[in-house]
């Protein structure tokens, strides 16, 4: 299985090619990939340099170009495709079926992704993409259960990439506008959720209140670590209860079901965090290549050390296990 | 502009509602709202599927003899076999135009006329081009798209319906995991189908008592009520040929009159506003993707 690995800066990819990543997935510095956070991504020359400096290493560069194009500026994100393919990308990871359709037809022979965020639930979904668009590989959203993932994974004609270690989120991808209605910014349209422009931390008497668009998303007494204000993670009222309504703060790790995924023909195993520091990279990318070199019964003890760059320090199997649910 | 032209559907009521309040609900619709279309079914939880099942005909000949063209929802989120088994039962055994809201129901509407719901993304014109040329014959845009890529879109296609939510609480998410069964204790496998519990949805405050979001099943929606009046004007200079309500939990026939006054310009957007309030109270007024800002604000352009 290939591990594909995430970098936001120029010198994350270094790291994760000396971590022995097989693939590295990034973007441009623009609203044409779901991570456009101040500071992160790649220039053109930086995108250029980047690709070739895999290459010379045997690791290949896939560009998330996974937002969807705004409707009388589709020449960004049609320039975005261009210029991953002029600069070599072994593939282009596309969400809006209007930019797949441009670059099966301006670019036949590149290599073309299908991200998560276009809402390739199933089989059928799948089967008309790959129909459509030639696309090879499809990254499959985090709605599914493992048998789900291997029941897929053993009818579609294209290859299955599962994330395995990072962020959740907990709505179907590409299909969650909650971040657009509390802060008119969206995920699909901006490559951004729930973005730090709109954040705003408060004091009230002894606790921390962190807000989003002016909602309050949290509350933290002194003792608890004050968390980031992602929308679908806060703490809401019900009725007369509070509490996590969608999620607690927890991040995904199916690390100990490598085996199950394998065995299940998946191709390739995502790791989420483009936004994350050089450390992460690093520590997270060797240890998930040890763990993939390790007997199924050591993945556990091999990978234990991964816990402190889960959110909260806290890890969910999420959707892969029925009881999520 | 003139909004005479512009027809009125009546998209499918998202929540789960008692199987006979859910009949005469759509009989009511049928004998006396002035809706041009109406798309009935279950599109948020297939695990709702069966307890429309044994009324959806009956509701469909009602609506037609009514004068309804009737629209058959697709389900929103597939996974399972069972999902697509029901899926596939559904559309083979009706002549129906079945309205896609999931990928994977393109690839059985192939060939024959179909419309796209709003969970479909489609933010521009390639896209758009795609799916006419799979045989969609109308579109009801995403929520969250703001006017100017509605009007860019709804330039290019004369010959297709677009339609844009005019009414009505509007879909924010869908997960794999219901928070509403969650939200009482329960979780989605064995969910007692306690979303029947709130048929106008489950209120989500934030921690300063602060209305946000509603619940309702795997879906979430919006708080407010989203509310498009004023532009109608606009939207129909670019082309757009319906408006989508939504139904909620009130007199939905009353605000399809209301709507049918306003395009027949017997009313003016503030009255019309008014109205609404008076059918819907309580709950605030929202139009704020529309304008290209969040999308809980509310944006006068009276």
């Amino acid at each position: 299985m290939e591990l594909i690995c995430p970098a936001g800066t120029p010198s994350a990819y270094r790291d994760a090619v000396d971590a022995c990543a097989d693939a590295i997935y990034c973007g441009f510095r623009d609203e044409t990939n779901a991570r456009n956070f101040p500071g992160l991504n790649f220039s053109r020359r930086e995108m250029a340099d980047a690709i070739a400096y895999g290459r010379h290493r045997g690791v290949k560069t896939l560009v998330a170009i996974n937002t969807f194009m705004r409707a009388g500026e589709e020449g960004l994100w049609y320039r975005a495709v261009d210029d991953a393919v002029e600069f070599g990308a072994s593939a282009v990871i596309l969400a809006d079926l209007g930019l797949m359709a441009y670059t099966a037809s301006a670019h036949p022979d590149q290599r073309l992704h299908v991200s998560v965020q276009a809402a390739a639930t199933n089989a059928e979904a799948i089967a008309f993409l790959a129909a459509a668009f030639g696309a090879r590989r499809v990254v499959l959203p985090r709605v599914l259960t493992l048998n789900e993932v291997a029941a897929i994974a053993s009818t579609v004609s294209c290859e299955v990439e599962v994330f395995v270690f990072g962020g959740l989120c907990v709505m179907a991808e590409g299909r969650c506008s909650l971040s657009s209605y509390a802060t008119g910014q969206s995920p699909n349209m901006h490559g951004v959720c729930s973005p730090a422009s709109h954040v705003r931390y408060r004091e009230d008497g002894t606790h921390m209140v962190s807000e989003l668009g002016g909602y309050t998303i949290n509350r933290f007494s002194r003792d608890e670590p004050v968390g980031y204000p992602t929308l679908c993670k806060g703490r809401f009222n019900i009725g007369d209860a509070n509490g996590y309504a969608f999620e607690d703060p927890v991040s995904l790790d199916i690390l100990k079901e490598i085996d199950v995924l394998r065995k299940a023909g998946v191709k390739a195993l995502k790791i989420e965090g483009r936004q994350r520091g050089r450390a992460y990279v690093a520590s997270v990318v060797s240890t998930i290549r040890k763990a993939l070199a390790a007997p199924p019964e050591a993945v556990a003890d091999v990978t234990a050390g991964l816990r402190e760059f889960s959110e909260g320090q806290k890890t969910t199997s999420g959707a892969y296990k029925k009881r999520w649910r | 502009m003139n909004t005479r032209a512009m027809n009125i559907t009546l998209g499918p009521v998202p929540y789960l509602w008692a199987v006979d309040e859910w009949r005469d609900f759509y009989f009511r619709i049928a004998d006396e709202a002035p809706a041009d279309t109406v798309t009935v079914g279950e599109f948020v939880c297939s695990k709702r599927l069966h307890f429309f099942d044994s009324m959806l005909d009956q509701v469909i000949s009602r609506l037609e003899r009514g004068g309804k063209k009737v629209h058959l929802a697709g389900l929103g989120l597939l996974t399972l076999e069972r999902e697509h088994r029901a899926q596939r039962r559904l559309i083979g055994g009706h002549d129906q135009i079945v309205e896609v809201s999931d990928l994977s129901t393109l690839m059985q509407v192939k060939g024959r006329p179909h419309a796209i719901g709003p969970l479909v993304n489609i933010y521009n014109v390639a896209t758009t081009h795609l799916f006419a040329a799979n045989g969609a014959i109308s579109i009801c845009l995403p929520p969250e798209l703001p006017m100017r890529s509605v009007e860019i879109i709804a330039a290019d296609f004369p010959d297709l319906t677009i339609e844009v939510l005019a009414f009505g609480r509007t879909p924010l998410a869908i997960s794999a995991r219901c928070a509403h069964a969650r939200a009482k204790g329960n979780t989605k496998d064995n969910c007692q189908f306690v979303c029947g519990e709130e048929p106008d949805g489950l209120v989500v405050q934030t921690l300063d008592r602060q209305p946000f979001l509603v619940l309702n099943g795997v879906q979430t929606m919006s708080y407010t009520c989203h509310v498009v009046l004023a532009e109608l004007p606009t939207l129909a200079a670019a082309g757009v040929r319906s408006i989508r309500l939504s139904p909620q939990r009130c007199d939905m026939v009353a605000v399809a009159r209301t709507y049918r006054a306003l395009l027949d310009g017997a009313l003016e957007a503030g009255a019309a506003r008014e109205e609404l309030a008076t059918i819907y109270p309580g709950v605030p007024f929202s139009n704020g993707f529309i304008h290209g800002i969040a999308g809980a604000e509310w944006v006068d352009a009276a």
